[in-house]
């Protein structure tokens, strides 16, 4: 009875506020014609950023873009709050709970970076019901309702090995360093290592450690197998673990093989050091400030333009030329990140 | 053993009454921070995600009524699941003979720890990763789906009580009958007061620690299926957070580690207390970003902290 009743109440209370919002949009709509402002479905739409963990350098700065992006938009007019949420364990169930808290507090869009591609799925779909736009990145969930953003992780890998050719054109023993097991991330990444070696066969991997994207495990696993290895010529990488290898050959006093790097500050200064003989290498990693890109891509879907429910962004990658300058903007201990722009987020959204 | 603690009298009583009152203090600070949570969906949203954390309780707090901890609950509601959301659904006979046989492995655990008198946090602690391994062996990808019916089930939305309550009521009632109304139940209680007694009086103290990790087993595999219900889909690391706030329940709750003093409706209300505490309270309250993780873990001694008052106050 109770129940009718409230379903009444929330059908009345949703017809009045469809009307109110209505003539909230066409008085907007007039004002910003006035103003000559473009956000007049946004200005007060509230967003959410739901995280799940927040304890390594790349999700720290992820933090930090979305918060400080969200800050400008706020500042702008351009949504009316912007609120970042990390909870305190990696199990799922928090997070779910945390999106269904969010529903509570009325957010109109949440963006989320996932705990599990699918354990999130039944809050995901409470969300999508009641109206609220999901968005996922990095971290992608399967539930269909939900917009995704990935970065093409596969091209990443095969680009990797094309740099590694035109660096050691004569070819040799590769030593792979994986991410952490599981993940899809590590999956692609490695999917992309492999197809490219296919074009390159002078190449061979002799073997493979597990760095977990840190380098302290990347230091410690390659230190125990390197005295058993052949000449190694090169490594390919997922980022977060060169330095590491850096340190474990150097520490085995073994010649130092081109390692493909990962934007984190403490690579890009290593290549600095070692740039002075000559040495040259590569760059590659997501940018943190996929963030910012998946809250733009939440505001232009509450701002009703069409937006493709999977789009894939290109990775942020540095070369010989260009990486000093962006380490000077990196500070110590963090990782390269580029934050978008509306208008930037725009065009990769428009491009298909 | 407490000697000083009476057993009638204010100190029992106030042990009943503080998990109703945190409760009821966190629900206070959540009405205030935001009145829309206080409604029928509201409820519905912030509670039913606590229906696996109340079993899950009532599973620790069996074990814990027979004077042991059991660490690998969680990663045991982890593997049920996997199996929940991959053969229950495709082959229901061969994942309902799966879940029974790992209660049964539950039982044989509690023999294990009597027979050769093991410390059980030892023995659970080895059996959680036996339960994590096989859970990926289960489900190696995140995936899977559950079955409708459970589906279904978890999604109920019966007139005027949210589910989420409804189910929390039936728990109670059902391990209170248990542990307090049953004369067996009296037994395993007693059990963990004084074993010895309990023996010398004719009962099989085998027994009675089969059945006690039996019914851990039966509740944690209530709690994975309820869990995965909810979630729709599997992932073999979902249960981990649970081990820890089980036996958190139990203690918020009024329960004691030892001497078999535990309080099932008192233990609900301990895991209702700590699900909206951890999750609703600090979403609602706005702590910036940087804060959250370690506000949250100070919710938690708050609300731990204030039993250890009142118990010394009232001792």
């Amino acid at each position: 009875m109770m129940g009718q009743l409230y379903s009444v109440g929330r059908n009345i209370e949703a017809k009045v506020m469809k009307f109110v919002s209505k003539a909230l949009i066409v008085s907007l709509m007039g004002a910003s014609l006035l103003a000559g402002a473009a956000h007049a479905a946004t200005t007060d739409k509230k967003i959410a950023l739901s995280n799940n963990y927040a304890g390594n350098s790349w999700r720290q700065a992820m933090l930090k873009s979305f918060e400080s992006v969200g800050k400008k938009a706020v500042a702008d007019k351009v949504v009316a709050k912007v609120d970042v949420f990390t909870t305190a364990d990696r199990a799922v169930p928090t997070q779910a709970a945390q999106i269904q808290n969010l529903i509570l507090q009325r957010y109109n869009a949440i963006v989320l970076n996932a705990s599990s591609p699918s354990a999130l799925n039944g809050a995901v779909r409470q969300a999508c019901s009641a109206g609220i736009i999901v968005v996922s990145f990095d971290s992608i969930v399967t539930e269909p309702c939900a917009w995704r953003i990935t970065v093409d992780y596969n091209a990443m890998g095969r680009q990797q090995v094309a740099e590694l050719a035109r660096l050691q054109p004569k070819g040799g023993n590769l030593l792979e360093i994986r991410g952490l097991a599981g993940t899809s991330t590590d999956a692609k990444i490695h999917g992309g290592i492999t197809e490219g070696l296919k074009n390159y066969p002078q190449f061979k991997v002799v073997r493979s450690v597990t760095g977990d994207w840190d380098q302290t495990t990347a230091q410690k696993n390659i230190s125990a197998v390197l005295p058993s290895l052949p000449p190694i010529v090169g490594v390919v990488s997922q980022g977060g673990d060169g330095y590491g290898a850096a340190q474990a050959f150097a520490a085995a006093r073994k010649p130092r093989p081109t390692i493909m790097l990962g934007n984190r500050q403490d690579e890009l200064a290593w290549w600095q050091q070692q740039k002075q003989d000559g040495y040259r290498t590569w760059s590659a990693s997501i940018s943190p400030g996929i963030s910012s890109f998946a809250f733009w891509v939440a505001q232009q879907i509450l701002d009703g333009k069409p937006v493709p429910k999977d789009i894939t962004i290109p990775y942020l990658a540095f070369t010989q030329e260009n990486f000093e300058a962006e380490l000077k903007a990196i500070p110590k201990g963090g990782v390269a990140s580029k934050d978008y722009t509306q208008a930037g987020a725009i065009a990769i959204i428009t491009k298909k | 053993m407490e000697a000083s603690a009476p057993r009638f009298g204010v100190a029992p009583l106030a042990r009943t009454l503080l998990p109703a009152f945190s409760l009821a203090l966190v629900l206070a600070a959540i009405a205030t921070l935001n009145p829309f949570a206080i409604s029928y969906m509201g409820f519905n949203l912030m509670l039913n995600l606590a229906i696996p954390i109340i079993l899950a309780t009532m599973a620790q707090l069996f074990v814990i009524t027979g004077n042991d901890l059991d660490l690998s609950i969680g990663s045991f509601i982890g593997f049920v699941c996997c199996v929940a959301a991959t053969w229950l659904t495709t082959d229901p006979l061969l994942g309902a003979g799966i879940l029974l046989g790992s209660i049964i492995v539950y039982a044989l655990l509690g023999a294990l720890i009597h027979w050769r008198n093991l410390p059980s946090i030892v023995v659970t602690l080895g059996m959680s990763f036996v339960w994590q391994g096989l859970a990926v062996l289960v489900l190696p990808d995140p995936g899977g789906a559950a079955p409708e019916w459970l589906m279904t089930l978890m999604g109920f939305q019966p007139y005027f009580i949210p589910f989420p309550i409804l189910a929390a009521i039936v728990v109670a009632a059902v391990t209170h009958f248990l542990l307090m109304g049953t004369s067996y139940g009296a037994i395993l209680r007693a059990s963990g007061g004084n074993a010895a007694a309990v023996a010398r009086a004719g009962w099989s103290l085998l027994r009675i620690k089969m059945a006690l990790f039996a019914l851990a087993g039966l509740f944690g595999a209530l709690s994975g299926l309820a869990l995965i219900g909810i979630t729709t889909s599997g992932d073999a690391n979902i249960g981990s957070g649970y081990t820890l706030l089980a036996i958190a329940g139990v203690i918020l709750g009024g329960g004691e580690f030892v001497g078999g003093r535990v309080s099932p409706i008192g233990a609900v209300m301990g895991a209702l207390t700590l699900s909206l505490a951890s999750s609703s309270l600090l979403t609602f309250m706005q702590v910036p970003p940087d804060w959250q993780v370690a506000a949250n873990g100070a919710i938690l001694i708050i609300v731990l902290a204030a039993r250890a008052l009142i118990n010394r106050r009232k001792a």
